[in-house]
């Protein structure tokens, strides 16, 4: 636990003018002072920056400014150093090893976050937010990290609490002082509207951070449709325009992703749709079996139609099977003569050419749309980013829920009372904050009693 | 003369402390200020209460004498909390201010080994923080292997009423001058605590006709689980609700600065659940009355006590103030309410066991730790009585864990959390409160008690029955079987009940929300016990909720199973957030478990701790 530890902390090695270097540890200050050319630094005050050079032995490495950070006002509650060096993968990489070199270890990722959370500078949801923060790829994704990262979820979750705290305050005060009838008396019915107001309030948190979760992970979306429909074209035409991103989307869904771009600060992965994009000689049915497949696995699926032929049998299909989940159909060459019938269906419809470049904005905007994301960037961003969050709002909204199907059902207040409980503990740890004493420090602010 | 136990305090602990040390074999002395005062109720005129009376079913359980004494000393008793559930029912008896002293007594004169003598204590003799016995006031020296501090509110006690403070115990008995100071020298710490009690009034004073009756149960209840009742419910004592008006907060308020918890006079820490009542008017404005609840003493002599009523007011202003109420115009004050200053000891500086971490084979017990109430000071007399005699027979001490007992939440909370106000035992304290109820005290804690040996074969025995009681009842709801006759179906009907589909077990009928016990004996009498069905219909009513008790139990027990050795050196944990480190140091926590519940100790040091005493200690 009281290791030194150090790791470069920009990440564009070799492409930006300045990177940052930095270490934290009970030897930060001695091992950097042993290469650094500026005596004053291992004795000067906290909070200060030095300048010199980096040196190993006689050999100047680079020039550098060094900010000394010493405990415990510093994000790991331990001494910190930053070393501010030139860019360029060489001269960085040579002060980190030289840091190494005389006693540093190698941090692991997010270790200067679990040094941060483990010495109480953090909690974990502000830790969890850290860590989004790093992989933050829009300014939307930041945002919604730094909203978690100042506590407005934190915030949310507490004033839920409050609520749920004066409640079982309220029961235990009946419990415990049976004889002061004057306090309110809670009663199988007076408990109900309560119950319901925090539930319902749980389910919109569970319910928008699924949109959170769009925002951080992007709307995965599949390109569907017949052999020669413009399926290519239309992603190209997509990918080209806004100037793809290098995805490296973590782990699960890089092998699938083809290409992904920005709109409206949201990230938009368009799943690889190889197995079906082979056209010739490929059977009709197996193909619609694979696009199917694939639009269980996207947020959204965007069906290409040919307008200038008529519905085929699988289409008709494909385009029954999408209105049972988000979708959107693109009628494609309309610059050619429109042979295509009408079509009823609850689906958008936009109707465009990927030759003459007609309908892509339109179809980007109903994309957005379809999520309700239009005004993400003026939104209050409040929402729970990650499945553990998710997962422990979610059996605090089922505990609720049981316990107003238990009520109905004559249940006694004191086994209601376990579960009310347990659901302000699942979002006591949401926030990291459970304290048992809480409750009975709110019985005797809020409750006149006693002989 | 030498003993083996030494009791220092006459009280509700030190009775319970000195009856289990002599019952259990050990030759026993209680030294106590003034016999006549043994058993006293200083305050209230009731046993029992909101999780109370669970706890004197518990010392009952362990062999203790308060649930039996006050099942033979009450004028009224019920049942709290009947319709807010089983986790949370307990018993409340108004007990008599002469009948219950005079019978505890007569246990304790008929215990044998148990010598009582009349005297006032003020210092200890200690030999290298090791404690030898007692130093009476004259100077005499009683030698004892053990010594058990039961001193109540008695160290240092002064008595304010309004502008006067006195050097006095309670109702101006003599206090303790030189105890207190001596335990400091010998390295305890010492806080002041503040309580208070209210007026008593002549019964012939008080208009009754005026005020709202409050009546004891129908239904016959003891504390004890070895006694029938012997009292006749048709004979029960009246109590009285009245309440506050805006004439009484008027004299109040314009009095506030007569009052000595307001002029300044009062330095220690009273309760938040005991305000009196002038802090009630401060804390809550918007209130427009108070209940106020008027109990009688006892039936051998005339004195009602005024519950919520406690002031540190002058005694003008308290004639005032009762005067102002409906009934007690014509009220004739017997006895003033007064609050109370003493001294007490940091429970942090206790272990589990109720010995002193600074003292070995001392132990205390009761107001001395901090705690409020006659229950709570009586079952932490019976542990301490009951590990003293343990650690003299060479056996391991008796600590009752969080899922066994209040008693143990009690101590746990006293020794992990301390205390910076007197300590009251709610049932939201306890967090399996399902599992440590009223009606199963004795199958929780009768095996225990029975390893100590501090209970009767004949008090095994009884449990034993109720056990075997139960698990033939159990068999009998799994094999009989609702068979749905035209009768059946019109006693399902007459309730308004849907009849089942098919035929069903009692068991699995009972599970039904709208299924009571009473139901089901309309189908076919249950041939058990009240008491064994009622056990029944809670276990398997709430199956669910009991189990989920369960798994939470199981997860505290993993970390309680995890030991800090007592050598454990914090200042070689790194990383330990300094507060955290400090609390440690100061409490020693005996486990994980106990750790966890330290203000101050967060989990990412309960994290780091683990994996130190992983590393360290080679756990698991």
């Amino acid at each position: 636990m009281d290791r030194t530890i150090a790791s470069i902390s920009t990440n564009n090695l070799g492409t930006s003018a300045i990177n940052i270097v930095r270490i934290s540890g009970p030897k930060a200050v001695e091992i950097v002072s042993s290469i650094f050319s500026n005596k004053n630094f291992k004795d000067a005050p906290s909070h200060t920056i030095h300048y010199g050079w980096i040196k190993e032995g006689e050999e100047t490495i680079d020039e550098v400014l060094v900010l000394l950070m010493r405990a415990p006002k510093t994000y790991t509650k331990e001494d910190m150093v930053e070393i501010d060096c030139h860019g360029g993968y060489a001269t960085t990489n040579k002060i980190l090893e030289l840091l190494l070199e005389n006693g540093a270890d190698l941090a692991e990722p997010g270790e200067f976050t679990k040094k941060a959370f483990l010495n109480g500078r953090i909690n974990l949801l502000e830790a969890e937010s850290v860590s989004d923060l790093l992989n933050a790829k829009t300014t939307l994704q930041s945002k919604m990290a730094m909203s978690g990262l100042t506590g407005k979820t934190t915030k949310l979750i507490q004033d839920l609490r409050e609520k749920m705290v004066s409640l079982l305050a309220n029961i235990e005060v009946n419990i415990d002082y049976p004889e002061y009838t004057d306090e309110l008396q809670i009663t199988k019915e007076n408990i109900t509207p309560v119950l319901k107001e925090i539930n319902e309030t749980l389910e919109n948190i569970i319910k928008e951070s699924r949109n959170g979760s769009l925002i951080k992970n992007g709307i995965n979306v599949a390109i569907v449709g017949s052999p020669n429909v413009g399926k290519s074209s239309l992603l190209n035409t997509l990918l080209e325009e806004e100037k793809a991103i290098v995805t490296d989307i973590r782990g699960t869904t890089r092998d699938v992703v083809e290409g992904s771009i920005i709109v409206n600060g949201i990230v938009l992965n368009f799943l690889d749709t190889a197995g079906i994009r082979e056209t010739e000689d490929i059977v009709e049915k197996i193909g619609v079996e694979k696009s199917k497949k694939l639009m269980k696995e996207a947020d959204l699926t965007i069906l290409v139609l040919n307008g200038n032929e008529s519905l085929s049998k699988e289409e008709k299909e494909l385009i029954k099977t999408l209105e049972e989940q988000e979708g959107i159909i693109f009628i494609n060459k309309i610059d050619l003569k429109e042979k295509i019938e009408t079509i009823n269906t609850t689906l958008p419809i936009i109707k465009g050419s990927t030759k003459t470049n007609i309908g892509i904005e339109e179809l980007k905007e109903q994309i957005i749309d379809t999520f309700g994301l239009k005004d993400m960037s003026n939104k209050d961003l409040t929402y729970l980013s990650n499945a553990r969050q998710i997962a422990l709002a979610t059996e605090a909204k089922n505990l609720i829920a049981h316990v107003i199907e238990e009520n109905k059902n004559d249940i006694p207040v004191d086994m209601l009372a376990i579960d009310i409980k347990s659901a302000w503990e699942n979002l006591g740890k949401m926030i990291g904050e459970f304290y048992e004493d809480e409750l009975v420090d709110n019985i005797f602010s809020k409750f006149c009693l006693g002989k | 003369m030498k003993y083996e136990i030494i009791v220092v305090g006459g009280g509700h602990a030190g009775i319970e402390a000195a009856h289990i040390g002599a019952f259990k074999g050990h030759k026993t002395l209680l030294v106590t200020g003034n016999i006549k005062n043994i058993g006293d109720m200083p305050c209230n005129p009731s046993i029992g209460g909101s999780a109370k009376g669970i706890i004197v079913r518990e010392i009952d359980a362990l062999g203790g004498l308060m649930g039996r004494v006050a099942d033979i000393s009450h004028f009224q008793i019920k049942m709290l909390n009947n319709s807010k559930g089983p986790a949370v029912r307990s018993l409340r008896a108004q007990a008599d201010k002469v009948t219950y002293p005079k019978n505890i007594l007569k246990e304790l004169e008929s215990t044998p080994n148990l010598t009582i003598q009349e005297n006032m204590v003020e210092d200890l003799i200690v030999e290298d923080n090791i404690v030898k016995g007692i130093i009476l006031e004259d100077g005499t020296k009683i030698e004892g292997e053990k010594v058990i501090l039961t001193t109540g509110t008695y160290l240092k006690a002064n008595i304010l009423v309004g502008n006067t403070s006195t050097e006095s115990g309670p109702h101006g008995e003599r206090r303790s001058n030189l105890l207190s100071d001596n335990l400091k020298k010998y390295g305890l710490h010492i806080q002041r605590l503040k309580t208070g009690t209210p007026v008593r009034i002549k019964a012939s004073s008080i208009d009754f006709s005026k005020m709202h009756e409050e009546v004891g149960d129908d239904t016959y209840w003891t504390f004890s689980c070895d006694n029938p009742p012997c009292y006749d419910i048709n004979k029960q004592q009246k109590c009285y609700l009245i309440y506050t008006n805006p004439k009484t907060h008027k004299i109040i308020l314009d009095n506030l600065n007569k009052s000595a918890m307001y002029s300044g006079l009062v330095t220690g820490v009273g309760p938040r659940y005991c305000p009196s009542i002038e802090d009630k008017l401060v804390r809550f404005k918007d209130k427009e009355r108070h209940q106020l609840f008027l109990e009688p003493e006892s039936i051998h002599y005339d004195d009602w006590y005024l519950q919520g009523f406690s002031t540190s007011m002058p005694k003008d202003i308290q004639e005032q103030m009762v005067r102002s109420l409906e009934g007690l115009e014509n009220a004739e004050i017997t006895k003033y309410a007064y609050a109370i200053e003493y001294d007490a000891i940091d429970p942090l500086q206790i272990m589990p066991s109720l010995e002193s971490k600074v003292i070995k084979n001392l132990y205390t017990a009761g107001q001395i730790n901090g705690t409020s109430g006659y229950e709570e000071a009586a079952g932490q007399g019976i542990v301490a009585g009951i590990n003293a005699a343990l650690s003299l027979e060479k056996e391991e001490p008796l600590i009752l864990k969080r899922n066994e007992a209040y008693i143990g939440v009690l101590i746990d909370d006293l020794v992990t959390k301390g205390t910076n106000e007197p300590y009251r035992m709610l049932t939201s304290r306890a967090e399996f409160r399902l599992i440590l109820r009223h009606d199963n005290a004795d199958l929780r804690l009768r095996p225990l008690a029975k390893k100590c040996g501090s209970i009767t074969d004949t008090q095994y025995q009884n449990y034993l029955n109720k056990k075997k009681q139960i698990e033939e009842c159990e068999i009998f709801f799994k094999e009989t079987k609702c068979k749905l006759t035209s009768e059946v179906k019109e006693i399902f009907a007459k309730e308004n009940i849907p009849v089942p589909n098919i035929t069903e077990t009692f068991y699995d009928l009972l599970k039904r929300p709208e299924i009571t016990i009473k139901f089901l004996n309309e189908i076919e009498p249950i041939p058990f016990k009240e008491e064994i069905q009622e056990e029944m219909e809670i276990q398997i009513k709430y199956e669910g909720y009991i189990k989920k008790t369960y798994k939470e139990v199981e997860k505290m027990m993993k970390l309680e199973e995890k030991e800090i050795p007592s050598d454990i050196d914090y200042s070689k944990v790194k990383n330990l957030a300094s507060e955290a480190r400090q609390k440690l140091e100061k409490i020693r926590p005996i486990s994980l478990g106990q750790a966890t519940r330290i203000s101050g100790v967060n989990p990412s040091d309960i994290a780091i701790l683990n994996v130190y005493l992983k590393k360290e200690y080679n756990h698991e």
